[in-house]
């Protein structure tokens, strides 16, 4: 029994991982914090209000985690323009025939289970990236409801660039509505994502999941050219 | 104001003929320009100008209301406010309170309209149904729309009292019979200030008009033409509740030995957090009170669409648009990832049948490969 030969590739360089673990960190926390203040648990306490602020912690840390998570989201808007070709924008948003035939076959084959032939895809598959360009847009939602809401709160001249935000939406409230509904867009495709990856680790044993932390994943020797080339020799030569 | 041609008494002369003392004057001006938020120096610069300038003239229209901005005006702490523009001293026109009618205060409304061109001051009250050529609502044989068109024309300055007039208040709430409008979608090249609130308060309803008479310009606006002054703070950032906020001390319902306690009204749908009003810091009836110091919590009257937001007044979390009544983002939300998480775990399974060929062959392939190594 013969095992295809891997080769090791250099996918996801470091920047690229320390935001993606920066990102999923505060997008917990920013959940957890949040779905707080939307619902915070009912106390009964004979505790003076001046010894207690727990609430105000809470609302603290989603903020203090806000402008990590804006700065964070803007670095790698920055590293889409300079990173390796994995971590180009174009893996986001190019919406080509070839992007959508691509999206076409990771459905058959990924999502519906058919057989077919696979996308060669080493870092993101097309609809993968599909769907973090879909998250990207959520984030930004995120960030002018939240600094919408949170300016008029703040003398800082960074939150005041969204404090035009709740005239334009008609109010806070809907602001509110809003940035409460697409959390739930963000939990549903935290849990997607996270079952994708183990899906695709299971099935093809590439080591998906450790690519995040390792930056590498192990590509079949067919798929470089030198292999392809010497195939093709053989193929002519029969 | 500067002075106009045909000269009329000033604020001040009109005062002492009605028998306030000058002393009753200076507090009347330290009171307002401390609700101005003025530093102390404004009480001289209010008390100048109210004594220098004459009256500035004011047409206040009536549309589709419910007259509680005028109730609330004239209930605002000071008598003096209630004397210098609606006691025939500046209010040249209103249907509500001026002794003219019929053809009389028609003509009157004119008088001013022509001899104080471009110098009045335009409040209006209410909304103005748009809908079959503004039939829902007219004065004298004219449409609301009509009559605004024509007194905004010559106005100095328009300001709108009211949420009915910001921004179309209950009226304005679907399904809209009437196609009530607020009157910045109807003006258009005028200075207008927007005062909302149902109604708004008294001493901010005065607050803005002493200001336009004292320094002859419209207060400084928000980005949506509120005067700062008073709506630059949510009632949430000046609630005497939000220590209990802040500590997480919450009423759970109005029985609850927590409401008893004076926690904050949050979950039982207070609206303070989103919106923007003088009520925790002005309060009402003379400074009395407000809704929230009397158990209730804010029900947001000042924000646009307070009507259609989709929370009751009693819950804080709107229902969803379209997912019925008890529905809100947080039920819609458990239901989407449940239906996720059931889809993922029906791929789960059908891949894990769908892959046993090759996950066996893969399973081979891997033990005969640790079994090299030995
Ligand atoms: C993954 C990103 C985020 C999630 C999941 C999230 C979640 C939430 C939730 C569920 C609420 C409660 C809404 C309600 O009461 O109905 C909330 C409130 C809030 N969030 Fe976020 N948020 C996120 C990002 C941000 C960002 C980037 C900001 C920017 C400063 C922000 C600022 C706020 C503010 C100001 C409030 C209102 C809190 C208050 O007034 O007490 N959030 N968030
Ligand atoms: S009672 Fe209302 S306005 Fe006051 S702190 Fe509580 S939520 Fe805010």
């Amino acid at each position: 029994m013969k095992t295809t030969s891997f080769r090791r590739v250099y996918v996801w360089e470091l920047p690229v991982r320390l935001f993606h673990w920066i990102n999923a960190l505060c997008i917990t926390v920013l959940c957890i914090t949040g779905y707080l203040i939307a619902n915070p648990p009912a106390i009964l306490s004979a505790a003076e209000a001046s010894n207690s602020f727990w609430f105000g912690t809470n609302r603290f840390i989603h903020f203090a985690t806000a402008y990590v998570f804006l700065f964070n989201l803007v670095f790698r808007f920055y590293w889409s323009f300079v990173g390796n070709k994995y971590a180009n924008w174009r893996n986001f948003f190019s919406f080509n025939r070839r992007f959508f035939r691509r999206i076409a076959r990771v459905l058959k084959l990924d999502i519906l289970l058919l057989d077919g032939q696979a996308d060669a895809a080493v870092g993101h598959n097309a609809l993968a990236g599909l769907s973090y360009f879909v998250l990207f847009l959520a984030s930004l939602v995120m960030i002018f409801t939240g600094f919408g809401m949170y300016a008029d709160m703040s003398t800082w001249w960074l939150p005041q660039l969204f404090a035009w935000v709740p005239g334009a939406a008609g109010g806070d409230y809907l602001l509110r509505e809003i940035h409460h509904a697409t959390m739930w867009l963000i939990i549903v495709f935290v849990l997607i994502h996270l079952y994708l990856v183990f899906f695709h680790d299971r099935r093809d044993g590439l080591g998906e999941t450790s690519s995040m932390i390792s930056g590498y994943k192990f590509v079949e020797e067919e798929a470089f050219p030198e292999a392809r080339q010497k195939k093709l020799e053989q193929t002519n030569a029969d | 104001m500067e002075p106009t041609t045909t000269q009329r008494p000033t604020y001040y002369e009109e005062l002492r003929r009605k028998g306030y003392s000058r002393r009753d004057f200076m507090k009347f001006c330290t009171m307002i320009a401390a609700y101005m938020g003025l530093e102390a120096s404004g009480t001289a610069q209010v008390a100048n100008a109210l004594m220098q300038h004459p009256r500035v003239p004011v047409i206040w229209l009536h549309f589709q209301e419910c007259t509680c901005c005028s109730e609330s005006f004239i209930r605002s702490s000071h008598p003096m406010v209630a004397d210098i523009i609606l006691d025939k001293i500046s209010l040249d026109y209103t249907e509500t309170l001026m002794a003219a009618s019929g053809h009389q205060a028609e003509a009157a409304m004119r008088k001013t309209m022509e001899e104080h061109d471009g110098e009045y001051v335009l409040c209006v009250e209410g909304s103005v149904p748009v809908y079959e050529d503004g039939v829902y609502c007219c004065i004298g044989g004219r449409s609301a729309i009509d009559i605004l068109e024509e007194t905004a024309a010559g106005a100095k300055a328009v300001i709108g009292w009211g949420s009915c007039a910001c921004n179309g208040c209950i009226q304005a709430a679907k399904p809209n019979p009437t196609g009530a409008t607020p009157i910045h979608q109807l003006i258009k090249g005028k200075p207008l200030i927007k005062v909302p609130g149902c109604p708004p308060i008294g001493e901010v309803m005065a607050g803005v008009l002493v200001h336009l008479v004292t320094f002859g310009r419209i207060p400084e606006l928000d980005r949506i033409g509120r005067p700062k002054a008073f709506y630059s703070k949510r009632v949430h950032d000046s609630c005497y509740r939000r220590p209990y906020y802040d500590a997480g001390l919450f009423v759970e319902s109005f029985d609850d030995e927590n409401a008893q306690k004076g926690y904050c009204l949050y979950k039982v749908g207070c609206k303070g957090p989103t919106t923007y009003n003088a009520c925790g810091v002005t309060k009402w009836n003379n400074g009395t009170s407000y809704p929230i110091q009397s158990g209730h919590g804010c029900i947001g009257c000042s924000e646009a669409n307070f009507w259609d937001n989709g929370a009751s007044f009693y819950t804080r979390i709107p229902t969803f648009p379209g997912f019925g009544i008890e529905s809100n983002a947080d039920t819609v939300g458990k239901v989407a990832a449940g239906a996720t998480a059931v889809g993922l775990a029906i791929h789960a399974t059908a891949a894990t049948l769908r892959g046993k060929k090759k996950g066996a062959q893969m399973e081979t392939e891997g033990q005969a490969n640790a079994a090299e190594l030995d």
